[in-house]
């Protein structure tokens, strides 16, 4: 690997003093001049700590560059060696015991988490579903779709407008948003999907400005920016709400239990932490499914699909129409869960930001794409002290995942299959 | 038209802009023969692939496909634009509707011709196995609740599509790299996967483009067997383009000579060899040089 081993405190100190130079430059200014009037007053102390710490940084980290365990990483990360791998026919995860441990944990949380914590894991589950939905679409398919939101919108507005113009409720909605969101994915899709690339990204994002507008200027239909209110999930007819409507019983007079707002977020998130997982189930099934394979098979050459006798637009609107729908899905919770949706929570920095989550978790990873939704959805509420630079940290992370892994957190594993003696019939 | 052969091209033009790239090309292919379409570059090898796969479509001509028990005219299923008579004939006027939304060179792979490329084309990031069952799509079970549930239909029918996979890769010797990365393989085991992933479709006709390019002369020997076990077992008919002019001798039945998208020359390996045209398109036309094909 190198030749030189042992630590070279020399190089280690003028890459400190370089650090701090550069720290007196950057901070110096900012944090050193407080102005006072048309005077400044000179803050030496503070200056001093932080180029202090920057300078201790560089060296601690200088120093581990330098040691055995720094140059294997940096020998890994320098090595781009994350691509796709196959596995073994017979290959078992050793994190196979995740998979109940989650579920378990996941039923449990509503019972112990605080009514707030239970709000933001909610959310982090709709932005899953997003992400499931547009994995589909640009992970496996490779159609660059900045319009997404679109989907979203459809479900949650379905949910909304079909409840206050035709009393349709959440169960109804629910197979319903899916769907009208597929058929909506499906007439956007049947034209333009014979483009690719960039231009196909240009058509989605008008379209999911166009339902936005749409919902935001239609106001004898939509409300406009006033917003719908939308429906709660109801438990075989049981209404979560303090006062049921006419002629229905409330959930907790019908159980003989004391109200708690608490307990309409308990059920809408065990509703949804099942479908997450039945749609986990399904896209899990997708890539080993001729479909599945097509998609892939088309995101890496389109015109070799063509040759092998794949109906190219067929297929990409296959891709389309199921992703289409799962954010249809996330819509209807999304309303469900918020009681109200009006057009400000469709805007295209919400496609983006499901489009970051794709991209972060790794383009085709589940479970990448799991956890990247979480991430990106807890991680705000966590540090709502600094929710001035959400956008700016966004951007950063971006930056720095695409120089360091520009496939995403996860890599993307393949199925091997066990050799075979090969007969043709 | 009979059904001896297997393709038949008569007048084919095809015309980009102000350049005629073809200009009136007529040949046919008997079923069961190896043929080979050969010409100095640029004489409008490739494009005549690209019309007969339906990756172009021809501005004129014919090309007709007999394979399948059925006649399939190549550049109707591309999609036509509407003529006048069709709006007097709903028939008429539907097919063409159809073909022109949902028609394109997928057809012509499933009317029964497969074909390779010039530039390999493979699925690079998906395991060579998956680059054959994606070949397979038209012949397994695609029912989306069938997968979804795993049923026995569905499990059968891709258990029967993994052994038509490793029966091909046993075929072009790949079995070892089966759960390799297509991507990750030699250029020469990338063509001959190429040439598997074609016959995983089942075709009557496969067009290979240039297979022998950049393949050493034992890979070159063994793509030559290989095309005779197409023909031999499987009653494959092969067109191939190909410079590597003792390859093509040896192997073919029939050669059809392109000059500036003309024909200049078809017949067999003899004849071509001492056709003064031919001989004249690739060496230039005032000497009388000996020619070693």
């Amino acid at each position: 690997m190198s030749q030189s081993t042992g630590i070279d405190i020399k190089q280690s100190l003028v890459d400190t003093v370089i650090a701090g130079l550069m720290a007196l430059i950057v901070f110096g200014p900012i944090v050193g001049v407080l102005l006072d009037g048309y005077d400044f007053n000179l803050q030496t102390g503070n200056v001093a700590g932080l180029v202090g710490v920057v300078m201790m940084g560089r060296f601690a980290v200088s120093l581990f560059f330098q040691s055995q365990a720094g140059r294997n990483f940096l020998y890994r990360q320098a090595s781009k060696n994350d691509g796709v791998t196959v596995t073994a026919p017979d290959y078992k995860s050793n994190l196979r015991w995740i998979i109940p441990v989650v579920m378990v944990l996941g039923l449990i949380v509503p019972f112990i988490a605080s009514k707030y914590v239970l709000t933001v894991v909610i959310l982090g589950l709709i932005y899953v579903l997003l992400g499931l939905g547009l994995n589909i679409v640009v992970g496996l398919a490779g159609l660059l779709d900045l319009g997404f939101v679109g989907f979203y919108a459809i479900g949650a507005y379905g949910l909304a407008l079909g409840y206050e113009n035709l009393g349709i409720g959440f169960w109804t909605m629910l197979p319903l948003a899916a769907i009208m969101a597929a058929v909506a994915g499906a007439i956007l899709g049947f034209p333009v999907l014979r483009m690719h690339g960039d231009y196909l990204a240009i058509v989605t994002l008008g379209f999911g400005e166009i339902i936005r507008l749409v919902l935001t200027n239609w106001t004898s239909f939509t409300h406009g920016p006033n917003g719908v209110s939308a429906p709660l999930p109801t438990l075989f007819g049981l209404e979560f709400n303090r006062r049921a409507s006419e002629g229905n019983i409330p959930f907790h007079e019908f159980f003989g239990l004391k109200y708690d707002s608490g307990f309409k977020y308990i059920f809408v998130y065990l509703i949804l932490f099942l479908v997450v997982w039945a749609v986990l189930y399904v896209k899990h099934r997708l890539t080993k499914m001729p479909v599945g394979r097509a998609w892939e098979a088309l995101r890496e050459d389109e015109i070799a699909c063509r040759s092998l006798g794949l109906n190219h637009v067929l297929v990409k609107l296959s891709a389309f129409m199921l992703g289409a729908s799962t954010g249809g899905i996330a819509g209807v919770f999304f309303a469900s869960y918020q009681g109200f949706v009006n057009p400000s929570s469709f805007t295209f920095f919400e496609s983006a930001l499901i489009l970051a989550i794709v991209v972060l978790g790794g383009m085709g990873s589940t479970l990448g794409v799991v956890l990247a939704a979480f991430f990106l959805t807890v991680m705000p509420e966590i540090l709502r002290e600094f929710a001035d630079y959400r956008v700016l940290m966004f951007g950063v992370l971006m930056v720095v995942m695409m120089i360091w892994k520009p496939r995403g957190l996860v890599r993307v594993t393949r199925t091997g299959f066990a050799t075979r003696k090969g007969t043709v019939k | 038209m009979s059904q001896e052969n297997i393709l038949t091209v008569k007048n084919l033009v095809m015309h980009f802009g102000g350049i005629k790239a073809l200009n009136d090309v007529t040949f046919d292919i008997k079923r069961g023969s190896v043929s080979a379409l050969i010409g100095p570059n640029g004489a409008g090898k490739t494009t005549v692939f690209n019309c007969l796969t339906g990756f172009y479509k021809a501005t004129g001509g014919q090309i007709e496909l007999n394979a399948g028990g059925r006649t399939t005219s190549v550049i109707k299923v591309l999609g036509e634009s509407f003529q006048v008579s069709d709006f007097f004939s709903p028939i008429a006027f539907w097919s063409r509707l159809k073909y022109k939304m949902f028609g394109g060179s997928h057809l012509v792979n499933r009317a029964g011709l497969a074909r390779t490329f010039q530039n390999i084309r493979l699925f690079k990031e998906m395991s060579v196995v998956e680059n054959l069952l994606v070949a397979q799509h038209m012949r397994v079970n695609r029912s989306m609740f069938a997968g979804i549930l795993n049923t026995k239909g569905f499990r059968e029918s891709e258990e029967e599509a993994l052994q038509r996979a490793f029966y091909w890769l046993g075929v072009v010797n790949l079995t070892e790299f089966a759960n390799r990365l297509a991507g990750e393989l030699s250029y020469g085991q990338q063509r001959r996967l190429e040439i598997a992933r074609a016959m995983c479709t089942n075709p009557e006709i496969v067009c290979l483009d240039e297979p022998a390019a950049g393949l050493n002369p034992s890979e070159t020997e063994e793509l030559t067997s290989m095309i005779r076990y197409l023909r031999d077992k499987h009653n494959t008919t092969v067109l191939l383009i190909e410079h590597d002019m003792g390859m093509v001798m040896q192997i073919s039945d029939y050669i059809v000579v392109l000059d500036h998208g003309e024909v200049i020359a078809k017949g067999g390996p003899d004849d071509i060899k001492s056709n003064p045209k031919v001989i004249a398109a690739y060496l230039g036309a005032e000497e009388d040089e000996e020619v070693s094909l």
